[in-house]
């Protein structure tokens, strides 16, 4: 059966109660991703369109569970692997090292 | 889809902030000491790989450190006092008002307000009509006027429920919109936005616009709640 709709096109159907006390200050992390991606809007490397269908991509099961900047950042990631601007062994090794708390006052 | 809005206005001159023994600077926001999400909790898979992201780019310059700081400092100047500041000089000036409704961001501009380069419809309430803004695929808001938008306005279940059941969305904020008056519900795109111009409550008769922008909340520019006077 072909699905007439994706996971993120979501007007009109059934949903629960809309929550706000999940209300917050965006946490340094959130703003550092969402400045990244309009820094790299501004140089033309991933755009709007872009990050949205790199979203849409992810998937519904971690569309679900990601957090709103946490796609952003998933997307942004695997666009910027696609374009070859970053390569997957440098990005594993930089994490590892992040990880591993070396590196704990990056941006 | 946010994100996508850029300010236009160049970086802010700045003293190099403090850096820590890689070179990188110890805050990027520079107000407050590296975080709890810095410091304390584990670093979630997502945080680390924001870091590790952000370092190969400023690596390779892509951008600086300095850059992610100015335009960090850019997004927390964005707040709803931007599109209050609007709907307060419409409620004042009925030529402002008229122009608002035709072109937003020469309106705007007219306070030396810049919107952002996407287009901004400002959907005016009435007595007849309520008007109320979902981005029903995404989290497209006007950004420029309301700053990072909450959460919840990204949320399945706003998302899912606005064009559905609006009036008993709007019920559940406390908002009881008379039957008589049309709910109209515009569902934004990344190309194009909605602002909603909120009716002057009554009893402010010869308020100031600095008294009346206070009245003006960030829910009521989406149309979610209306303003109240006092």
């Amino acid at each position: 059966m072909i699905e007439a709709r994706r996971h993120h096109d979501m007007g009109g159907l059934e949903a629960g109660p809309v929550e706000r006390d999940d209300e917050h200050d965006k946490a340094p992390w959130e703003k550092r991703v969402d400045a990244l991606m309009v820094l790299l809007g501004q140089r033309r490397i991933i755009g709007v369109d872009e990050l949205r269908r790199g979203i849409e991509e992810l998937g519904s099961d971690a569309y679900d569970r990601y957090g709103y900047y946490e796609r952003w950042m998933a997307s942004m990631t695997n666009l910027l692997l696609e374009k070859k601007i970053i390569g997957v062994s440098e990005l594993g090794a930089r994490m590892a090292e992040i990880e591993a708390g070396r590196r704990r006052t990056l941006p | 889809m946010s994100g996508h809005e850029h300010a236009g206005a160049p970086a802010h001159p700045h003293h190099p902030p403090p850096r820590g023994p890689d070179g990188y600077e110890a805050d990027p926001t520079r107000h407050h000491p590296p975080g709890p999400d810095l410091e304390d909790a584990p670093l979630a898979h997502h945080q680390v790989m924001q870091m590790a992201v952000t370092s190969l780019l400023i690596e390779k310059g892509i951008f600086s450190a300095d850059d992610m700081r100015a335009q960090i400092e850019r997004m927390d100047a964005l707040t709803p006092a931007r599109g209050a500041r609007l709907v307060a000089r419409a409620w004042s000036d009925d030529g402002f008002r008229r122009r608002l409704l035709a072109d937003s961001k020469a309106a705007a501009t007219e306070l030396g307000m810049d919107i952002g380069p996407v287009p901004i419809l400002v959907m005016e309430n009435t007595p007849d009509t309520h008007n109320l803004v979902v981005c029903t695929l995404c989290s497209c808001y006007p950004r420029f006027l309301l700053g990072i938008p909450p959460d919840w306005y990204k949320s399945r279940s706003y998302r899912s429920r606005a064009v559905r059941e609006p009036r008993r969305v709007l019920t559940e904020f406390g908002t009881e919109i008379d039957s008589e008056r049309r709910i109209r519900v515009h569902d934004s795109t990344a190309d194009m936005r909605y602002m909603v111009l909120p009716m002057r409550p009554s009893g402010t008769e010869g308020m100031s616009e600095e008294a009346l922008a206070d009245l003006v909340t960030r829910d009521s520019l989406i149309g979610v709640t209306e303003p109240h006077a006092g």
